[in-house]
């Protein structure tokens, strides 16, 4: 049976419930939030219709620029991290038999699974004075007595790092294993070391896979909304944060919706880029 | 020899910091008194079995559990049959609704949620259970239309042409040929957004956050009233769950080709 244009009106059928579920659940809500971001606070309700743009120019303020600026720099900070670590580990990983390949995918799919709640709990644990990494520096003599490494910038960064890892390999894993073994048979053959044909041979034939992986990093990096908020301080707070606390705390559901409209047209901007990377990949 | 050597290290030292919280939160999950140090003091599972006897836990886990197991329906159901269209028919337009199916993961989360929740807020359903249900259907549709779509794809459709060729109309081959076929992929896509369902925070707090609670909103109010070891056993709960589900669709399907892996059966 070939592929065929549909014929009749029942041909759409089975693409009725999910274009129904999608338009109603995903489009619907979608605009919803982009016309709240127009209407008026109501603080004792939830938004009042209207159509101002006191919302988006309240953007226009030294301390949102400063948490702007504060959560494009983290998420670039985290997808550079992420990239320079997952991308040898990667390379490396898919040169494994499959069983050991098979063993680290479940593994790492365990662990990107896991709720934002439960790794911000569990590094707030690790950093912590009473159960954390210091009582095992203590313990070999590397410290005189332990510390709680948080609420710090560094704490903020590691579980960020921690959350987006598992991301940034799997996202490299499928590029990575169809790499052409045979290019760096031929650096070997001439000579290069493993790592001299890995830096020189390797990394520069895969450059877009990689300019987009860091791309697909920094807008998941960008979504992180509860580990500034577990690991750091306020001033660590990014957009994402600020977002969750103006709509549920703040009572501000129109400012709040109006800064995720805002991150909506940053993440496709990038999610296009993306794209567009892909595209000229694939026509080399 | 040293890049062998090299390779372990750098494996071990990834292992490790993947591996260090979880090792951490499963030694003060089995502290005996209540109070979180590490290495723990004395050796009891009672923060275990708090999970299921202290009811206010064992409500939560419920909530979670039926969260998943529907909404991981729904998505499936909404996920089958249009990526069986998209495979069948040819109609560009149609695509649109792949890249709908696709956005709600790609965007930040924050974002999915709050549109649930300026939705939910203006049809005037706030706060009921089935909406958290729906907006985590529609939420994590992505990952059954991933892995159908790569089902879908794998399917020689000579198979499908010989069985139309002996008189199967397309009910019969869909029945016959098609879902015996893509079954492990219907499978693994109902998994993952089991398990994802499971540890989701932000759009079931923002849809249903303040009349119920599930596991993660559990964890979380917790948190701020200071920590105690149940919190930490929940913790290793829902990381034995994903690693027992993952391990499951490794060891039944093939979860290299599920990620991607799809021309590398030569190595």
């Amino acid at each position: 049976m070939r592929r065929e244009a549909p014929k009749s009106v029942a041909d759409y059928t089975p693409l009725f419930f999910p274009a129904l579920m999608l338009i109603v659940f995903f489009v619907v809500p979608f605009s919803t939030m982009i016309a709240v971001s127009f209407f008026k606070r109501n603080p004792s309700g939830f938004y009042t219709p209207d159509f101002v743009f006191d919302n988006y120019a309240r953007f226009l303020s030294v301390f949102f620029g400063g948490v702007l600026g504060f959560s494009l720099m983290l998420a670039v900070l985290v997808a550079v991290c992420c990239v320079a670590i997952a991308f040898p580990f990667t390379y490396l990983l898919t040169r494994r038999p499959r069983r050991v390949q098979t063993l680290w995918l479940v593994g790492l799919l365990s662990v990107l699974s896991l709720s934002e709640v439960i790794i911000g709990f569990a590094w707030s644990t690790l950093f912590s004075r009473t159960a954390g990494i210091t009582n095992l520096f203590v313990a070999i003599g590397l410290m005189d007595k332990p510390v709680a490494l948080l609420p710090t910038f560094g704490a903020v960064l590691t579980g960020m790092v921690y959350q987006a890892l598992p991301y940034t390999i799997l996202v490299l894993y499928p590029a990575l294993v169809r790499f052409d073994p045979t290019l760096l048979e031929a650096a070997r053959t001439l000579g290069a070391s493993p790592i001299r044909a890995f830096f020189n041979v390797v990394a520069p034939a895969l450059r877009n896979t990689i300019v987009a992986t860091l791309i697909m990093v920094f807008v998941f990096a960008l979504g992180s909304y509860l580990l500034p908020q577990i690991l750091g301080r306020p001033q660590h707070w990014t957009l994402s944060v600020l977002i969750t606390d103006q709509a549920i705390y703040q009572s501000n559901m129109p400012f709040g919706a109006a800064m995720a409209v805002f991150l909506v047209l940053i993440s496709l901007a990038l999610v296009g880029l993306t794209l567009l990377v892909g595209r000229r990949e694939n026509a080399l | 020899m040293t890049a062998t050597l090299l390779r372990r290290v750098y494996f071990t030292i990834v292992a490790l910091f993947l591996a260090a919280p979880l090792i951490v939160v499963a030694g003060v999950s089995v502290n005996s008194r209540q109070e979180l140090s590490f290495p723990p003091v004395g050796f009891s599972l009672a923060w275990y079995a708090q999970i299921f006897t202290d009811p206010e836990w064992r409500l939560a886990l419920i909530h979670s559990v039926t969260l998943a197991v529907c909404s991981a329906a729904i998505a499936v159901a909404v996920a089958l049959p249009l990526a069986w269209f998209l495979w069948r028919r040819i109609a560009p337009w149609a695509n649109i609704f792949q890249v709908l199916g696709l956005a709600p993961f790609i965007l930040p989360p924050v974002i999915t949620a709050l549109g649930f929740l300026s939705f939910w807020a203006t049809v005037g359903l706030f706060g009921q259970f089935f909406t958290a249900i729906v907006s985590h259907a529609i939420f994590f549709v992505t990952l059954p239309l991933v892995t159908l779509s790569l089902g879908f794809a794998s399917i020689d459709r000579s198979l499908v042409e010989a069985a139309a060729t002996m008189g199967a109309d397309d009910r019969t081959v869909l029945k016959t040929v098609v879902l015996p076929l893509i079954l492990p992929y219907l499978v693994s896509g109902y998994a993952f957004a089991f398990v994802l369902s499971l540890n989701e925070y932000i759009v079931a707090y923002m849809t249903i956050g303040f009349t119920t609670e599930t596991l993660p909103i559990k964890i979380f109010n917790a948190l701020r009233y200071g920590y105690t070891p149940t919190m930490a056993a929940v913790s290793v709960f829902f990381v034995a769950v994903a690693a027992l589900v993952f391990g499951a669709i490794a060891r039944f399907g093939d979860i290299r080709r599920l990620l991607g892996a799809m021309s590398s059966e030569g190595n």
